[in-house]
């Protein structure tokens, strides 16, 4: 049973669940994911792997409620158990091994570049993370990237750090010229908009899509994304991927196939809550 | 669930025990009792009902017991079929039971899903044509259904557990050959653990094949049952993810991979990433293991007004007969060749055609039309004709110049093969593959790796359930043999 050890609030919907997975925890690895169901009958919803402790044997989710199945997941209380986790799944991340490496996280994709800047960090490459949110209590695990170097905190209002969309500092970031490889991860048009940033400093930029994913193995082909004009599966061919070569017109368009279904979805879990 | 009706005599129609030829020739092939077509092409429920005691006897009076049975030679597992038979004609359901389960672990999932009419009930003479008379073959199938369905009912004795051997093995996938191939293991003695990637073990029989075939609680039960007698079962576990196939032969004596065949092919035509083209692994998947047949079921899938199939094998019968039942108005099967040539097996076309479910033969698909807003709208297609015989012999599909045409659809279905899935096998670099991605093996199952054995899907290319339980029931004596001399 995954048993859930501790929980933490990070942002007004962003929880952290720390979680019994302890064949997980020891051969995980940066940029992998797991696949959560929380009981029978529910979902299978990819979540990053945010961090891990292999003594311990316990997984790190951050999860942002945004429906139903991720509203019930940060609903859990400590004590619960987690019917099904499965993983690790997808490529871990291409880290490079020397240089600047700049680590761009969007809401609660500033939980799957935790990982990426700790392990960017452990082998000397020097990280700036660029982290952002609509406001200061928007903005989540600012403390942890910082034991990875610096940090820059953007809010749309200015209430933390500077104001402004984190692609405008990540420009700047890049303007110092000593920039090797962008990591970047967050809403489908921040990726996007940081794709562009980088293209005209001649600046690498992987970023991690999260397509709609069923099994998490390449064997249904729903999680297809088209990158460098070729159909991937995100699920085993990434989650990451070259941002310059990435089609997020698909990749935007596919992730509302569900809408009908999820506002219902949504809407009665609600009305039950009411009730 | 399907009812089990003890064994009466029906009240002196015929005797117990076996006729004189004469009368057993007269004995009509009995008809499987349906749920009629209006019901069930909207609902999940079963369509086959199952024989009652009396069409069950009358049945197995049709077997002429023949001694040179050819129906056991083509039977990839040699089932006792006139064996089991003349038990049921006897009105010995307890040792009929006994013989069927001895050369079958899953005669309940067999005689529903296996391809008969090619396999066992092909060679029955009952299906000669004498005298200009076509005749129809004993209803195999259908009696091991009817016996597998009753052993299931009344007999609960678990085998008592063999000496333990000391030896593990591992299982990797938890298909009709993982699961074969466990029983046989645990049977041996053998301390045997399934590592399944999925949240639920079955492997196709429960993502893909649908409710309506094959209830899961029929797979279920055969899954406890193989608990119930010391098999461990782990779920969640991806071989090649969460370990890798090294890691697993380190930690076992031995292992038996039988991952399947799960990497779905697409048409590579314009226009399938839009909204509304499903593989028809994802489509069926979403139906049958996620349950969004179900009114309150967590996971969506998008139900379509008209459905487009595009294939001819059991697969696409499958999918299509399931767009019927989420309430498609019109549910089309998309094949590039004509009747003659549907791989699908006769039930399920003619189950299908019962249901409603409509044919375009000789009909390629070229792109799928969507709208602005990238919904799939159409499928455009283009017609066929049948030209000179391919390697398969089958004569094959040439297009019509200039028949394009648009078939109107909101969901595309794309049921055309599956492929080698690479997860585990590109994480074992010992292990050799042929040109497809599909494991090497010898003639007793063994792969490359020394004490690595693999079989189903994985091994032949997508085949069938009985094949792929064959090869676990095969090549698991191979590595009880290899157990007893590897140290
Ligand atoms: C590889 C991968 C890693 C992920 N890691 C995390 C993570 O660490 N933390 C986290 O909170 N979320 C993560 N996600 C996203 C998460 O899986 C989805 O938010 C979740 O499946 C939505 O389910 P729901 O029922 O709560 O919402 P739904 O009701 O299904 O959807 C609500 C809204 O979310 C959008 N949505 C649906 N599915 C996804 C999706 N897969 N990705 C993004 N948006 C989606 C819908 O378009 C809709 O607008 C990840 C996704 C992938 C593919
Ligand atoms: C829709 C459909 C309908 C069919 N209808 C029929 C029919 O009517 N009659 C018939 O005889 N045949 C039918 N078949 C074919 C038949 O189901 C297959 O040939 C058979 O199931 C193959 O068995 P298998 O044990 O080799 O693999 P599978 O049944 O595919 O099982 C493989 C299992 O391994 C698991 N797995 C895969 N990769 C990993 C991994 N890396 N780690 C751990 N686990 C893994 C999978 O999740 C799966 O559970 C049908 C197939 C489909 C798809
Ligand atoms: S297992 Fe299949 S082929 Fe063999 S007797 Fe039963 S139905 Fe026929
Ligand atoms: S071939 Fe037909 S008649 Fe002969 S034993 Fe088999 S089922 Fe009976
Ligand atoms: S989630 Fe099914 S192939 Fe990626």
């Amino acid at each position: 049973m995954n048993i859930i050890r501790a929980k933490s609030r990070l942002s007004p919907t962003v929880t952290q669940l720390i979680v019994d997975s302890p064949r997980i925890a020891r051969v995980r690895r940066p940029g992998q994911f797991v696949i959560v169901r929380r009981a029978d009958g529910a979902e299978r919803v990819p979540l990053t792997i945010s961090d891990a402790d292999p003594q311990a044997g316990t997984i790190t989710l951050v999860v942002q409620a945004v429906g139903k199945s991720t509203a019930d997941l940060a609903d859990l209380a400590v004590g619960d158990p987690v019917t099904d986790i499965a993983g690790p799944l997808g490529r871990p991340t291409d880290l490079i091994q020397e240089g600047h490496a700049v680590c761009v996280g969007g809401g609660v994709g500033t939980a799957v570049i935790r990982p990426i800047a700790q392990a960017l960090a452990a082998v000397g490459v020097r990280v700036t993370s660029v982290i952002g949110g609509r406001s200061r209590e928007w903005v989540v695990l600012a403390d942890e990237l910082a034991t990875a170097g610096d940090v820059v905190v953007c809010t749309d209002d200015g209430s933390a750090g500077r104001a402004g969309l984190v692609t405008a500092a990540l420009d700047d970031v890049c303007r110092g010229g000593d920039v090797d490889q962008v990591y970047a991860v967050g809403p489908v048009p921040m990726m996007r908009a940081c794709a562009q940033v980088t293209r005209p400093h001649g600046i690498p930029i992987i970023v991690s899509l999260n397509s709609i994913m069923l099994d998490g193995t390449g064997m249904c082909g729903g999680c297809r994304v088209s990158v460098g004009g070729r159909t991937r599966y995100a699920c085993v061919d990434g989650p990451e991927f070259d941002g310059h070569a990435v089609d997020f017109d698909v990749l935007a368009d596919r992730l509302t196939t569900y809408r009908p279904f999820e506002r219902e979805a949504y809407a009665r879990r609600t009305a039950c809550q009411e009730a | 669930m399907p009812t089990h009706p003890a064994p009466l005599p029906p009240a002196g129609v015929v005797p117990f025990g076996p006729l004189p030829a004469k009368r057993r020739l007269a004995i009509e092939r009995q008809e499987m009792p349906e749920r009629d077509t209006e019901s069930r092409s909207r609902c999940f429920e079963e369509v086959n009902l199952g024989f009652d005691a009396e069409l069950a006897l009358l049945e197995a009076q049709r077997c002429l017991l023949c001694t040179k049975a050819h129906c056991v030679r083509e039977c990839p597992v040699a089932v006792d079929i006139p064996g089991f038979i003349r038990r049921v004609a006897e009105g010995d359901l307890h040792a009929a039971a006994e013989l069927l389960l001895d050369g079958n672990a899953l005669p309940g999932v067999t005689g529903r899903v296996c391809p008969q009419e090619t396999q066992c009930e092909g060679a029955c003479p009952r299906g000669r044509t004498l005298r200009g008379v076509p005749g129809r073959p004993v209803g195999i199938g259908y009696l091991e259904r009817y016996v597998a369905d009753w052993a299931a009912a009344n007999r609960h004795e678990v085998p008592p557990p063999a000496p333990p051997s000391g030896r593990r093995v591992a299982v990797v996938g938890s298909g009709p050959a993982g699961l074969t191939a466990a029983g046989e293991l645990v049977r041996a003695g053998h301390q045997v653990t399934v590592f399944e990637a999925f949240h639920e073990p079955g492997g196709v029989l429960v993502y893909g094949i649908p409710e309506f075939r094959l209830p899961k609680a029929i797979v279920h039960r055969e899954v406890a049952r193989l608990v119930a007698q010391g098999v461990r079962i782990e779920c969640n576990a991806v071989i090649g993810r969460t370990f890798t196939l090294p890691e697993l032969r380190t930690g076992y004596d031995a292992v038996f991979v039988a991952v399947g065949a799960g990497l779905p092919v697409f048409l590579d035509i314009p226009g399938e990433n839009l909204k509304g083209v499903y593989s028809a692994n994802e489509y069926l998947t979403r139906v049958n293991l996620m349950g969004a047949w179900r009114p309150d079921a967590e996971t969506p899938v998008l139900a379509g007004r008209r459905v487009a199939v595009v294939g001819g094998g059991n697969v696409a019968m499958d999918a299509v007969r399931t767009a019927r039942r989420l309430g498609a108005e019109e549910a089309v099967i998309v094949y590039r060749r004509s009747r003659a040539e549907l791989p699908a097996r006769a039930e399920e076309v003619h189950h299908g055609e019962a249901e409603g479910v409509r044919f375009a033969f000789l009909t390629a698909p070229v792109r799928v039309l969507g709208d602005e807003r990238r919904w799939v709208t159409g499928l455009e297609c283009r017609r066929m004709e049948l030209g000179e015989p391919d390697e398969s012999g089958r004569r094959r599909p040439v297009e019509v110049p200039g028949s394009e045409h648009v078939l109107p659809c909101d969901v595309v279905v794309v049921a055309v093969g599956t492929r080698a899935n690479p997860l585990l096998t590109s994480t074992a670099p010992d292990l050799l593959l042929d040109r497809r991605g599909y494991i090497e093996t010898d003639a007793d199952g063994q792969s490359s790796m020394p004490g690595v054995f693999a079989g189903g899907d994985i091994v032949r290319g997508a085949a069938t359930v009985i094949l792929a339980m064959g090869d676990g029931k095969r090549i698991s004596a191979s590595v009880d043999r290899y157990l007893a001399t590897a140290r």
